[in-house]
């Protein structure tokens, strides 16, 4: 029985010492205080009571599974707490409505999965346009076209990567736990007026579905004065316009242009990322949302096989930990990127990385969630084939 | 194009615009669109509602209206001006939203849109341009273009066997009963003007009364787009456009409506009262239980440091809610948790499960492919779920339901009759919780005082608790 018992912890993947993860780049301005009883609550409903507690006023959404809680729970709780939800008759519109909530100067939101995200991708290229915040939340599902409602890491590239048409960025973060659905929810909605940029919340059907334990922050005291550049329907805001057309080509330029500096400022102040056992790593994992997770019992798992294997979780996918990235790979002899996908952050890690150390990468599709099991597997053979290149 | 006799509500000179003539309009000479800027503007200025004005301006030749409103303005991408105005006038209910738009705007690519907000019944004053043409984009088939009407996509005229007939949005929108006043007027003489400008008015009061919904389709000259000159124009309105169009009102049934919420009015303590309730203990009277994690499993638990579980039935048996019950006592007990439901069409079909993990450590893949601990509520679940149970691991099951045996030899197994059980309980539901106390007396997790709170919490009535609590007793007596 002990020797089943030893093989139950080794196939466990656990993060086993919680102490040594350690979270890096920018934190909210004000310490958030989490506490009362811990609720168990699915990723999607702390969405809501995040978004509520950061002073979230409207809900404009379109039901899709699997991120059809989130909506749920907003028409559950919205109107109680003095705020509106309205189901839209589309994602396109969902989007339209949350871009006239936020003209009219308050904080706002919507939610789907991948086929409506990208029917809302028109809306946030208006948004990022017209400097709109406007907070998004992607609970992504197996792709393309219908594909399936299993989770994937699929919409990286249109999220990241853009999607809209025009030379415009928005803010990415990517939970991996109930308890970050919750918190990150309420950094999104911060983000997004700090930088008046749409933010999204990227995450995947298994984060969203998963219920765990959530710590409820308190709300937020005091909402932005938005009056300088809102429409509100007052005098104040009469002057005010919302507006995303430059007709001249000089004029447009310049828009962009500020866009551009004002991207830089985010990446220059706002890249959060988390390390896991990195300080003798020599193999560093790269993985975010829920393999990030499984990454961890991966890199337990190595270790005890005399791989020295350490994890960088980016948690903000734009602006993306490249300096983070460069001072790992520049310790490590190789890096390894999982997904669930064909391959999408690795184009980033390999921007950042490539030039010093080989990058491999392992992804799995279609709703599968790549196991402990089959990740030690392939990290013993490449350990060993970069052993035999460099022996 | 200059604004004779300007409103107070258009502004003098167009500095948004630019260019060589800061007081003159982008439009062409004889355009339709000028004269309704200005009635807009009149109508604006006589009712006083310049401040709380917002005007969205939409894609086609009406794209710069904010050149020229002093007024708050906000530009909408094609065909969404009636969802960005249902976006501001949801935020701002105190706000006066107009949605301006254009035949190709409205009634094509914002179709669904209009309808929509239309029917919601969104108190929005839409002021509808019907000019039966494309004009920004260079003189394309509009769905208002009328039938033989030549266009640069129909150089030989729109044909009904391709196209249909012109679209006529006042009356089909007048059909819907969250609309409240729906007319169509043109600009060929002053009379017809006037009547237009009392339709705008009228619609905005509307407005102002929260009476809901308003349309006003304006027929509009587009002499640069039909290639006329601008008297010409006036006369192929009358001649082409209003047999196609009728003009009149439509509907004029104001509705009385709920006073709608005021979302920018923030309250934090609102706010914490809805979103915190449970967490403060509303309902719920429950604290954390502060032992140590390592003494956080006793019994046949007390071997692992972190369990698995696969919980599996039929829909209906609480298969799902047997997994929650489980997690959520082990939560109260201080352990981890996740629990992970089979969800979408799988759960449709008949048959649900659910993966738990608990463990005195993070918990890292919250999916259950191999599982420590399999409870199986009916004989698919045994077979689907048996062979992924770890060696040394427990089997439940259902054994008033399943008439086979797990054909396991080294894993531990418990036969628990809970559907029968349950039935002799009078209530067959509760054999999920006849389980659980199963899994309490076998694996000594989770605490039997944390599943106490966990069943007084689901529980409706002093009725239902009783029969919970005996169920729970009934499933530790069975081991």
């Amino acid at each position: 029985m002990a020797g089943n018992n030893r093989a139950f912890r080794d196939a466990i993947p656990v993060w086993s010492s919680p102490e040594q993860i350690d979270t890096k780049g920018r934190k909210s301005a004000d310490a958030v205080v989490h506490d009362g009883t811990p609720l168990l609550m699915k990723g999607n409903e702390a969405v809501i009571h995040g978004a509520l507690l950061a002073g979230c006023r409207a809900y404009f959404g379109y039901p899709i599974t699997p991120a059809s809680e989130i909506a749920h729970t907003a028409a559950a709780m919205f109107p109680p707490a003095g705020a509106v939800f309205l189901q839209a008759e589309s994602e396109v519109a969902a989007i339209q409505m949350c871009y006239g909530a936020a003209s009219a100067g308050i904080r706002v939101m919507t939610a789907s999965s991948g086929p409506g995200i990208s029917l809302k991708q028109e809306g946030v290229s208006y948004a990022a346009g017209s400097e709109l915040p406007i907070v998004i939340v992607d609970i992504m599902r197996g792709g393309p076209g219908l594909g399936n409602i299993a989770p994937e890491q699929g919409d990286y590239f249109q999220i990241v990567k853009g999607g809209g048409h025009g030379c415009y960025q928005v803010v990415a973060l990517a939970p991996n736990s109930a308890q970050e659905m919750c918190d990150l929810t309420m950094e999104a909605f911060e983000l997004a007026d700090r930088y008046r940029n749409p933010v999204v919340v990227l995450a995947d059907g298994l984060i969203g579905q998963m219920k765990e334990p959530v710590q409820l922050p308190h709300a937020v005291k005091d909402l932005p004065d938005k009056t300088s550049w809102a429409t509100e329907g007052t005098a104040e805001t009469r002057a005010n316009l919302i507006s995303s057309i430059k007709l001249e080509a000089e004029e447009l330029e310049d828009h962009i242009r500020d866009l551009h500096e004002k991207y830089k400022r985010i990446e220059e102040n706002e890249i959060r990322w988390q390390e896991y056992r990195t300080e003798d790593a020599d193999m560093l994992l790269v993985g975010y949302g829920v393999v990030s997770r499984v990454l961890q019992g991966v890199v337990d798992a190595v270790r005890e096989r005399g791989i020295k294997a350490g994890l960088l979780r980016p948690i903000t996918l734009w602006p993306f930990p490249n300096e983070a990235l460069r001072a790992l790979a520049s310790r490590s002899r190789m890096a390894l990127v999982v997904e669930m996908s064909t391959g999408q952050m690795v184009e980033d890690v390999r921007l950042a990385i490539s030039d010093l150390v080989p990058v491999k990468f392992y992804g799995r599709a279609g709703g599968v969630v790549p196991s402990v099991e089959e990740l030690v597997e392939e990290i013993e053979i490449i350990s060993k084939e970069k052993a035999g290149v460099t022996a | 194009m200059k604004i004779i006799q300007r409103p107070e509500s258009i502004l003098e000179t167009f500095p948004r615009k630019g260019g060589a003539e800061p007081d003159a309009t982008h439009y062409c000479p004889g355009c339709g669109h000028g004269i309704v800027h200005k009635l807009i503007g009149e109508c604006i200025d006589e009712l006083g509602i310049r401040d709380d004005t917002i005007l969205i301006s939409p894609v086609g030749c009406s794209v710069f209206a904010y050149y020229y409103f002093d007024t708050g303005n906000v530009q909408a991408a094609h065909g969404r001006a009636p969802a960005v105005g249902t976006g501001i006038k949801r935020a701002r209910p105190g706000s006066i939203v107009i949605s301006y738009q254009g035949d190709g705007d409205l009634a094509a690519i914002g179709g669904n849109n209009i309808l929509q907000a239309a029917n919601r019944g969104e108190n929005l004053t839409v002021i509808f341009i019907n000019n039966a043409i494309y004009g920004m984009t260079g003189g394309q088939l509009a769905p208002t273009s009328i039938l033989g009407m030549h266009t640069a996509t129909t150089p030989r005229g729109r044909e009904f066997s391709d196209y249909g007939s012109p679209m006529r949005m006042a009356e089909l929108l007048a059909n819907l009963d969250g609309v409240s006043f729906s007319a169509r007027h043109a600009l060929t003489t002053p009379a017809k003007i006037n009547r237009t400008k009392k339709a705008i008015k009228k619609a905005l009061q509307y407005q102002m009364e929260n009476r809901g919904f308003s349309i006003v389709e304006i027929l509009s000259q587009c002499p640069t787009g039909w290639k006329m000159d601008p008297v010409d124009s006036l006369q192929w309105i009358e001649e082409n456009m209003v047999p196609a169009f009728p003009l009149g009102t439509f509907k004029d049934t104001p509705h009385d409506r709920l006073t709608p919420p005021e979302p920018a009015n923030y309250d934090p303590d609102l706010v914490e009262r809805i979103v915190r309730h449970k967490a403060e203990g509303g309902g719920e009277h429950i604290r954390l239980h502060e032992a140590p994690w390592a003494d956080a499993f006793g019994g046949k638990g007390g071997q692992w440091d972190a369990i698995r579980m696969k919980v599996a039935g039929f829909g209906g048996q609480g298969v799902l809610m047997l997994g929650e019950l489980a997690a959520r006592s082990s939560m109260l007990q201080g352990l981890n948790v996740t629990w992970l439901p089979s969800y979408g069409p799988e759960m449709r079909g008949g048959t649900a499960n659910c993966s738990v993990v608990v463990s005195t450590r993070d918990i890292g893949n919250p999916m259950v492919d191999k599982s420590e601990v399999l409870i199986a509520m009916n004989r698919p679940s045994l077979e689907k779920f048996e062979q992924d149970v770890q060696p040394g691991g427990v089997i439940f099951y259902d054994s008033s339901l399943i008439n086979i045996e797990p054909s396991r030899k080294d894993v531990e197994v418990h036969p628990v009759p809970a559907t029968k059980i349950a039935d002799g309980l009078g209530m067959g539901r509760v054999a999920n919780v006849v389980i659980l106390g199963a899994i309490h007396k076998a694996l000594g997790f989770p605490d039997a005082e944390r599943i106490e709170e966990t069943i007084r919490l689901i529980s409706k009535n002093d009725k239902i608790l009783e029969i919970n609590r005996k169920a729970f007793q009934a499933g530790i007596d069975s081991i």
